[in-house]
């Protein structure tokens, strides 16, 4: 069964359709991208599939369950994580703080009001910090980390619950360059190793055809082509979008 | 209906009077993002000037529009004064280090006016016009009252061509949307900071000498008209001024309908409907969202456990106020009891407004809840202490959990007016429910029973209120605190893990509040009386200035806070005459040397 399935998914702001009749499952363990030039309505199908925006028409399915109007933090538990294109965490904790308070949250001990936070989940933390790549860096506060590394910290976050889905809005957006393809090579890992399917959108073609197992490409709101990287080089629809036509 | 027509009208009048005052505070807000406390000040100085000039003017129409003229001059070259002083080295700072400082200038104003004019009421000596009234549908009605009703227009017109049709007008509404941008442009923010500030001082000025010939000059008409000025704002749409319109006739025709219709709850009215209108329209009637001021400093302090040094200074803290007693006589020792008193509220407080992220202007209502719920029981069913003590906490716990069922979802400043605006409530209930609460009388003899002399109330004031605020402090470090700070930090990054950032903010509301309310029951037993200033808005400032003198960032900071500030008070109170205006001067230093508070110094 496909991890997620998304049918006619519908959005208008005022009289503008930013998504139209958007339909695609995602498969266990794939790496899907979404792409698209500005505008197209990636970030608001992402926020519509997160919780965070409610659609206009249109389902969502968690594997089979309907999650479509559920807030946010439902679809967390049920497996989805995710990561914002502006980065989000708690910039008044130390790296390995927020990863604990992600821990304790997946854990259900958010609640618990004795025994200190910090002194939760050290390895399990630790462990995380490690497979992203932070793991000199847990000690020191997460507000002082260069904007690449809150991108790791993000993941490692996001990462915390076990998803079985995860949401990945631009992941290299404002990382240097020279990390960009570590840092998705990274993601990429632990989504063949884990089962964990993921979605991203993303500017940079170069990543997006070196690690997508398969590409969606939104243009005015809509899904104009499906396919793998040599389908979508060739797609003459996709290149008009991205190149333009004579038209 | 002819009297409800005479009701309107004067309505109208008391609506011109709330714009004049309001109108001037929402433009400073728009463009420099400062919540200025002083506004009421200014309003304050405006009527104290005019009343200097008047009074010595014939007492002709012309020569009293000249006197009001120059009263705004006055008072807006006094605004442009405190701009370029003061706010200007604080613009980059957070909104409620800003309102912190100017409420440090509120109280050095209160005792530069009493020393400059005396403590009595001025009243002008009217001259026949200002006396003579007008035939309305068979009814008198003070020509002065019409005056009023036509300058509310007047001036709104006059603004909105100012705004509209000069280029400083185009300046300071593209400076309301982004001023980095304005700034960006070329254009000198510094003059045009203080240009505007001028303008909205002026306009509290003139505000303040035209409320002459209907009251007389006094020194409590700055807080009032400032939380005037605040809830027509907040209701208007912070920095919309035809909002602010609106909301003053909405609020002055309630006021003077409300006085025929219920005339006992005339001041709860007023902020039963802001509360009502937030609920529905969070940014106010006319506002809209506001977009961050850029470049304002919105680094969070991160929170680090406290290091040895600090454990070791709360040991001998601890220690010595357990010696205290001992060695001192009984001032200083009820110093000491309001001092433990002093720190479970301002602890409660930090709990909000750190952690939790909710800034409160109205946290004494939580204290006087507990003080009441302790008192009455006490006085109507005689129970005994302990119970009363009990009840205090659970009760402005059960209060706090459901005014805050209504609010947590909305923030910064507007949670803040909210809050307010229930500790209005509360205190006018207090105030106004008499048979009941004793009115302004109080409740008094509220003894605690003998076993219980002053020192056996220190120590038991002292364990629960230490030991609250160690339980808050142990709370904040748990899994519940990181989850709270990070609802805080960043809400849509908690409900992405899973958390439920409302039900949060609750608990940390109604755990503030009940803390609050236990400090509340306390008092009521040491001072052996409660009394509505329990509730109002100078108590709830106390509260506010603890927290952040001592840094809102730390736990120990509202701790500090608490005994720095009340031991300033005391010390000062006894020390010297001009006390407000000596705590107002440390205050404004404070914000300006140690914008992270005495806590944050110690830190550095």
């Amino acid at each position: 069964m496909s991890i997620l399935e998304v049918q006619g998914l519908t959005k208008s702001f005022g009289g503008v359709a930013a998504v139209r009749g958007v339909s695609f499952t995602v498969e266990p363990g794939e790496m899907l991208a979404l792409i698209g030039p500005n505008g197209a309505g990636k970030s608001t199908c992402f926020n519509m599939l997160g919780g965070q925006l409610p659609p206009d028409s249109g389902q969502v399915l968690l594997q089979g369950q309907n999650i479509t109007f559920l807030p946010p933090r439902h679809i967390c538990r049920l497996g989805v994580g995710r990561t914002f294109q502006i980065t989000q965490i708690f910039a008044s904790m130390s790296v390995r703080e927020n990863v604990q308070t992600a821990l304790l949250s997946h854990h259900r001990q958010s609640w618990k009001l004795w025994r200190a936070a910090d002194t939760h989940h050290i390895t399990e933390a630790e462990a995380l910090l490690y497979k992203v790549g932070l793991a000199t860096q847990a000690a020191r506060p997460s507000a002082e980390l260069a904007y690449g590394d809150l991108k790791r910290l993000e993941l490692a976050i996001a990462l915390a619950g076990q998803p079985r889905l995860l949401l990945m809005d631009e992941p290299t957006a404002g990382v240097a360059p020279a990390e960009r393809a570590g840092l998705m090579d990274l993601v990429a890992n632990l989504a063949r190793e884990g089962q964990m399917a993921v979605l991203f959108t993303e500017h940079d073609m170069e990543i997006v055809f070196s690690c997508a197992d398969r590409i969606l490409v939104m243009d005015h709101g809509s899904l104009i082509a499906e396919g793998n990287a040599t389908s979508i080089r060739a797609n003459p629809q996709v290149q008009a979008v991205y190149l333009g036509t004579a038209a | 209906m002819i009297a409800s027509l005479i009701q309107l009208l004067t309505g109208m009048a008391e609506a011109s009077s709330l714009f004049l005052v309001a109108a001037g505070l929402t433009v400073i807000f728009g463009v420099t993002r400062v919540v200025n406390f002083a506004h009421g000040s200014l309003f304050m100085l405006g009527a104290y000037i005019g009343w200097s000039i008047l009074s010595r003017m014939p007492r002709d129409p012309e020569y009293f529009a000249l006197g009001v003229i120059l009263a705004g001059l006055a008072t807006a070259a006094i605004g442009a004064a405190l701009e370029m002083t003061l706010l200007r080295r604080i613009y980059r700072a957070p909104e409620l280090l800003q309102l912190l400082a100017t409420f440090g200038v509120v109280l050095m104003v209160q005792d530069a006016t009493l020393h400059l004019w005396g403590p009595e009421d001025l009243t002008l000596p009217r001259g026949r016009w200002l006396r003579s009234a007008v035939v309305i549908l068979g009814e008198r009605f003070p020509l002065y009252d019409l005056i009023l009703i036509a300058l509310g227009p007047i001036v709104l017109a006059i603004i909105w061509m100012i705004f509209t049709r000069t280029r400083w007008g185009t300046l300071v509404r593209a400076a309301t949307q982004d001023r980095d941008m304005v700034s960006a442009l070329g254009v000198d923010q510094r003059r045009l900071f203080t240009s505007v500030f001028a303008m909205g001082s002026g306009l509290a000025g003139m505000a303040g000498a035209l409320a002459l010939p209907e009251a007389s000059a006094n020194l409590q008409m700055d807080l009032t008209a400032i939380t005037d000025a605040f809830v027509v704002v907040v209701i208007g749409g912070l920095g919309s001024i035809s909002g602010a319109y609106l909301a003053a006739l909405l609020i002055g025709i309630l006021q003077a309908v409300g006085i025929i219709w219920l005339p006992k709850s005339t001041l709860v009215l007023v902020f039963v409907v802001m509360a009502a209108v937030l609920i529905v329209r969070p940014n106010g009637l006319r506002g809209r969202k506001l977009t961050a001021a850029r470049g304002e400093a919105d680094t969070i302090a991160s929170i680090k456990p406290a290091s040895p040094s600090l454990k070791l200074a709360a040991l001998a803290t601890l220690a010595i106020a357990i010696a205290a007693p001992f060695v001192i006589g009984p001032f200083a020792l009820s110093v000491l009891t309001e001092m433990a008193i002093a720190i479970l509220f301002a602890a409660s407080l930090h709990v909000m407004m750190g952690p939790g992220g909710m800034a409160s202007f109205g946290h004494a209502a939580w204290f006087g809840i507990g003080a009441y719920a302790a008192a009455l029981p006490v006085k109507l069913l005689t129970v005994s202490m302990p119970i009363a003590l009990l009840i205090a906490p659970i009760a402005a716990g059960m209060v706090a959990l459901a005014v805050g069922a209504l609010v947590v979802r909305l923030n910064g400043v507007t949670l803040a007016m909210l809050t307010l605006a229930f500790a209005q409530i509360v205190w006018a209930v207090a105030f106004q429910w008499s048979d009941v609460t004793g009115g302004d009388n109080g409740i008094l003899g509220v003894w605690p029973p003998s076993w219980a002399g002053p020192q056996a109330m220190y120590f038991l004031a002292l364990s629960l209120c230490a030991g609250g605020a160690l339980l808050l402090r142990k709370m904040l470090y748990a899994p519940w605190g990181f989850a709270l700070r990070a609802s805080r930090d960043s809400t849509q990054r908690a409900e992405a893990i899973g958390l439920d950032t409302q039900r949060l903010r609750l608990t940390a509301f109604t755990l503030a509040g009940s803390a609050a309310g236990l400090a509340g029951g306390l008092a009521a037993f040491t001072k052996g009386s409660v009394f509505p200033t329990t509730i109002s808005i100078g108590h709830s400032v106390d509260a506010l200035v603890m927290v952040l003198l001592g840094g809102v960032q730390t736990m120990a900071g509202p701790i500090i806070g608490a005994i720095v500030y009340t031991g300033l008070f005391d010390a000062l109170l006894l020390a010297t005459d001009l006390w407000r205006f000596v705590l107002g001067a440390a205050i404004v230093a404070i914000v300006l040397i140690v914008p992270q508070g005495i806590a944050g110094l110690a830190k550095r």
